[in-house]
């Protein structure tokens, strides 16, 4: 192991030039992938708290018996994605709304404002499938007039997370299958760089797995760098984004250490991909 | 320990190198391979250590027959026997023990054997003055010497040597082929191409002479002179 690592930083010093090639093609492979999930793991957090807050308010008609309602609250209530259902009677709702717009407290009069069934979801059941189904079955109750629903732009939020997540695993697979093709074909020139030893270790009796290895160890080692490097770039974006545009946050350190993997599987997999054929070139 | 049978050997672009060559060496034999530049020589040195198959019939090596025979099985034999070259094949940018050593670390030998063992190989090559030295502050005698110590590492039943003295002078070419005889003498076998004519008329000992792929003279078979020894 310790010969194969030898060997390895061997190699990195015949050719310098091609390991920087190696390392930043792994780096920016990464590095679009980690500008993508930065944007899917930040709108997803986003959208945890709105989530949170997801409320279907179903409007009631005036003069609804209080009995009617206690039983549509009973039924609402069993439902399995219901987490809690509320009443707010007219009263209320002006109250509410006098607190919140204080602005325009004056413009509220008695009467103004529906009263309303406040229905918070559970967690789990807040995606807006969920949340447009059990809105439906709200509007079903006879006396409810209107049920209102931040449907819309939670769709939008979704959609977008779907994108980014989406956009960031297609870039990022492209960029490490170019990463690949690349490794491999500088693995071409790193045998020729070791031809000698090669030939010399042919001539002794190493196998061709034991002269592999310091190649895949190369390839390993490149991986992690250039993990550790879009890492690093990512992380920079992240505070300029942090600082100029909105808070984000970074990778949480186990997500950080995948990145770290990845590269380590692109810079592995690249150099297996040629190493054997290419070290039979040599005789 | 060695034989070939029947080997033909073709190669893609330049056609037939050998034809239809047989012979043995014995276990702890000394034998040169002579004949004119092209003769196949070197394409029989490279059958013995399976670096080329032939094309038809078949080499045995220490119980290892190249037909049908696995890349593994080739790294594992080429462990048994010792290959020499003309331009002596060292690594420029390690030192003369690190040359030696580095033949013993790739087949996976203990750290702990490695030392002494290097130690006492270039004591027997008479290097051990010179062992940190790199190869190229040696004479081109010194570096043959390197790397028949690296060809001795695994102690094989055979050296495989071609043309070993052709890139050095009168002086060194004798101290050289000394220590080849040293070698022999201990035990192991040599099958050694080579230019060098005087040199095998000198010495008593089995000539095979080599011309357009066949086998014309085996000294074994005929108390006569060579063809080409033959003034
Ligand atoms: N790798 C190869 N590919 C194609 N042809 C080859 C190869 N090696 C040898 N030959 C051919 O095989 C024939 C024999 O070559 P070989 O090297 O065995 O001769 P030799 O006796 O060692 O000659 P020399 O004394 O010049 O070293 C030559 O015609 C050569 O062109
Ligand atoms: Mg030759």
């Amino acid at each position: 192991m310790s010969l194969a690592l030898r060997e390895a930083m061997i190699g990195f010093r015949r050719a310098p030039m091609l390991s920087v090639l190696s390392i930043t093609t792994i780096a920016f492979s990464l590095f679009a992938f980690g500008l993508f999930s930065l944007v899917a793991i930040n709108l997803r957090s986003a959208l945890q708290q709105v989530e949170s807050r997801v409320e279907i308010r179903g409007f009631l008609e005036e003069g609804v018996s209080a009995e009617a309602v206690a039983d549509a609250m009973q039924v609402i209530g069993s439902y399995p994605e219901v987490a809690r259902v509320e009443y707010v009677s007219p009263e209320q709702a002006l109250e509410r709304a006098r607190e919140e717009l204080k602005e325009f407290r004056d413009v509220f009069e008695a009467g103004f404002l529906p009263g309303s069934l406040d229905i918070r979801l559970r967690e789990g059941s807040r995606d807006p499938v969920k949340v447009a189904e059990v809105a439906q079955r709200i509007r079903g109750f006879n006396f409810v007039n209107d049920v209102r629903f931040g449907a819309e732009w939670i769709q939008k939020l979704y959609t977008i997370r779907n994108i980014a997540t989406a956009a960031g695993i297609i870039l990022g697979l492209a960029f490490a299958a170019v990463a690949v093709i690349i490794i491999s074909a500088t693995i071409r020139m790193a045998v020729m760089a070791r031809a000698r030893e090669i030939s010399i270790m042919r001539l002794v009796g190493a196998t061709d797995g034991f002269i592999r290895r310091p190649f895949l160890i190369e390839g390993f080692i490149k991986g992690v760098l250039g993990g550790g490097l879009a890492l690093l770039l990512t992380w920079i974006a992240s505070l300029v984004i942090s600082k100029y545009f909105i808070q984000t946050e970074f990778f949480a350190p186990s997500l950080a250490m995948l990145g770290l993997l990845g590269g380590a599987v692109i810079g592995v997999a690249g150099s297996a991909l040629s190493v054997g054929r290419q070290i039979r070139q040599v005789s | 320990m060695i034989r070939f049978s029947h080997v033909h050997k073709e190669y893609p672009r330049t056609g037939v190198a050998l034809n239809d060559v047989s012979f043995a060496v014995n276990r702890g034999e000394f034998v040169f391979l002579t004949g004119p530049s092209g003769a196949g020589k070197s394409s029989i040195l490279k059958l013995i250590y399976m670096d080329e198959l032939p094309t038809k019939g078949d080499v045995m090596v220490s119980g290892t027959h190249s037909t049908g025979v696995k890349r593994k099985a080739i790294s594992l034999l080429r462990r048994k026997l010792g290959v020499v070259f003309q331009d002596f094949r060292l690594l420029e940018d390690r030192s003369v023990e690190a040359n030696v050593a580095f033949a013993l670390e790739v087949i996976g030998t203990p750290r702990e054997k490695i030392r002494p063992k290097v130690a006492r190989l270039l004591t027997q090559v008479g290097l051990a003055s010179k062992a940190t030295n790199v190869p190229r502050e040696l004479s081109g005698g010194e570096q043959q010497r390197v790397a028949i110590a690296r060809a001795l590492v695994n102690d094989p039943f055979v050296l495989v040597a071609d043309e070993p003295t052709g890139n050095l002078d009168d002086r060194a070419t004798r101290g050289v082929f000394q220590l080849l005889r040293e070698i022999n003498a201990a035990g192991t076998a040599v099958v050694m191409a080579t230019h060098n004519l005087e040199l095998v008329k000198r010495e008593n000992l089995r000539v095979l002479e080599i011309n357009r792929g066949q086998v014309v003279y085996d000294s074994n078979d005929d108390k006569g002179r060579a063809p080409e020894l033959t003034p």
